[in-house]
């Protein structure tokens, strides 16, 4: 029963690494960018729940003004931070990412103060099944992400605006010749992306209460972390590698002797994947064009 | 009434001047064909016309409007097309998919899936393979796709960029063949080629290109009998 409670527990953070993981890698297969402010995201995310739920108390409606209020951000970050380096050097676009991400943090310490605010978004207690005891939220994370990793493998496979999306990543120029607005592709990644992230964010406030602006920090990297494992680039890559990632955590969690190592651990993963994939699990290794 | 007109184009990359002003032009219902050696402009001719590359001076009037600035996915709405070089067909999805991509600027889903059965009838290959990922096709059904796909957009002016590359002599007829029946159906084609030969063949006028710069113009004819033109391209 313990380990049947392990592995929910690792498959519930799994799945917020995977929904966070979604985001870096969309954004990586069509900007060809690595968007480092995409872990605070989550944390600005968190923000809007707190003060929703401060102000009117309902989570859910918390987490409508979280997905809004972070669409409309990643939209406003990538327009006035991304789209003026459109073609410039990966380094600099790289750093401005890793700015913005630092913008983010102090713009929210300088409003909402560094000390921990504690959001409880619902107290749901337990199901008991025998003596299987799993929390109410996990399920709701599992749950919720299932049906967000569905859609979105729906979306890309079946709409026009998925299958451009696809088009888009693997060869933008060809894309344009197909009469697809590029940018507003990246937009609209961007938009998904960045609305996944408040999701993640809801999920994470629904585990721990505690909420600072370093919040989306090592999810982040973990998050990264995991669509590198799964193949940057690949959606289906950033579920397996968001999941692989959790099981790995809460594995490592139950094990007294390596619990503390936990983070190291599961870096650890990545690197020893890397040796044995370089492109990732679902990675594809891309013949360059002559 | 010239279809498109190329007046003083100017491209550069970086320092260098890759085109230095080439102005020609293209009727409704003509074969027109650029030809010339490796690195003469042809493909960034063609990509800068339909706005992949930016141009640095010069004008681009497709059909009445000034495409000079105007970003490439907007001219494909204003009804151009181009299978660029390499054919660059979407490796990772389905014949059909591809197909489906070729029609993205039609509004109409069930024109778009009739469109689609006719590019079966006419390349009855990509139906046999309809649901096969395109980057398993060999060569030619790659180059077949990557003209259905064009088409798939029912362009005014369709621009082929060296369709005949890297294809067997028996499939190098068949794409000529084929872009004689485009534009008996009434698509204007802009030809890119390095086999002249055979380009000129079916050219109503042909323009050649060296150094980024129009050397020579004429009908097909004219330019297959031209002395300068049978030393430099056709080998004799």
């Amino acid at each position: 029963m313990e380990f049947i409670e392990t592995l929910l527990n690792g498959l519930s953070i799994g799945s917020t690494y995977a929904v966070i993981a979604l985001g870096y890698t969309m954004v990586y297969g069509i900007a060809k960018m690595l968007n480092f402010a995409h872990g605070d995201v989550i944390m600005v995310g968190g923000y809007m729940i707190y003060l929703t739920m401060a102000g009117i108390g309902n989570p859910i409606l918390g987490l409508a003004v979280a997905v809004l209020f972070c669409v409309v951000l990643g939209i406003s970050i990538e327009k006035v931070a991304y789209k003026p380096l459109r073609g410039a050097s990966p380094l600099a676009v790289l750093i401005t990412a890793i700015g913005v991400s630092y913008l983010l943090q102090s713009t929210a310490q300088i409003i909402f103060g560094s000390a921990p605010k504690m959001v409880i978004v619902a107290d749901l207690g337990n199901l008991t099944i025998g003596s299987l005891t799993v929390p109410y939220y996990m399920l709701i994370t599992l749950g919720c992400s299932v049906v967000i990793m569905l859609t979105l493998s729906l979306f890309v496979k079946y709409t026009k605006t998925g299958r451009a999306m696809i088009a888009v990543s693997e060869d933008k120029g060809a894309a344009q010749l197909m009469g697809i607005n590029v940018n507003a592709i990246i937009t609209i990644t961007f938009a998904i992306g960045s609305g996944l992230a408040a999701f993640a964010g809801f999920f994470m406030l629904m585990k721990s209460p505690s909420l600072s602006n370093t919040l989306g920090a090592m999810p982040g990297i973990k998050a990264f972390t995991a669509a590198v494992i799964g193949g940057i680039g690949s959606i289906p890559g950033a579920m397996v590698g968001g999941i692989l990632m959790g099981i790995v955590e809460a594995l490592s969690l139950t094990v007294p002797a390596i619990a503390p190592y936990t983070d190291a651990i599961e870096f650890l993963v990545l690197i020893v994947i890397l040796l044995v994939r370089p492109s990732g699990i679902l990675g594809k290794v891309r013949r360059e064009k002559v | 009434m010239a279809l498109l007109e190329v007046k003083d184009l100017q491209v550069y990359y970086g320092v260098i001047q890759a085109l230095k002003g080439i102005s020609f032009e293209v009727n409704e219902g003509e074969i027109v064909t650029l030809i010339g050696a490796n690195g003469a402009g042809k493909t960034t001719t063609m990509q800068s016309i339909i706005g992949l590359i930016p141009t640095r001076g010069g004008s681009v009037i497709f059909d009445g409007h000034d495409i000079t600035k105007t970003p490439c996915h907007k001219i494909v709405h204003l009804g151009m097309a181009q299978v660029p070089e390499g054919r660059r067909i979407f490796q990772e999805l389905t014949v059909y998919e591809n197909l489906l991509m070729g029609g993205f600027s039609q509004k109409d889903k069930s024109a778009v899936k009739e469109d689609i059965e006719k590019i079966y009838t006419r390349f009855p290959r990509l139906g046999e393979r309809r649901n096969q990922i395109a980057g398993t096709l060999s060569g030619g059904e790659q180059q077949m796709l990557a003209m259905g796909r064009a088409m798939m957009s029912h362009p005014k002016l369709l621009l082929l960029d060296e369709p005949s590359m890297g294809l067997s002599p028996l499939l190098v007829d068949h794409v000529f063949e084929i872009i004689k029946d485009f534009r008996d159906d009434g698509t204007t084609v802009l030809l890119v080629e390095q086999n002249a030969g055979k380009s000129l063949a079916i050219s109503d006028r042909a323009y050649v290109l060296e150094l980024g710069e129009i050397v020579l113009s004429g009908t097909g004819a004219e330019l297959a009998a031209s002395d300068q033109v049978k030393k430099a391209y056709l080998g004799g």
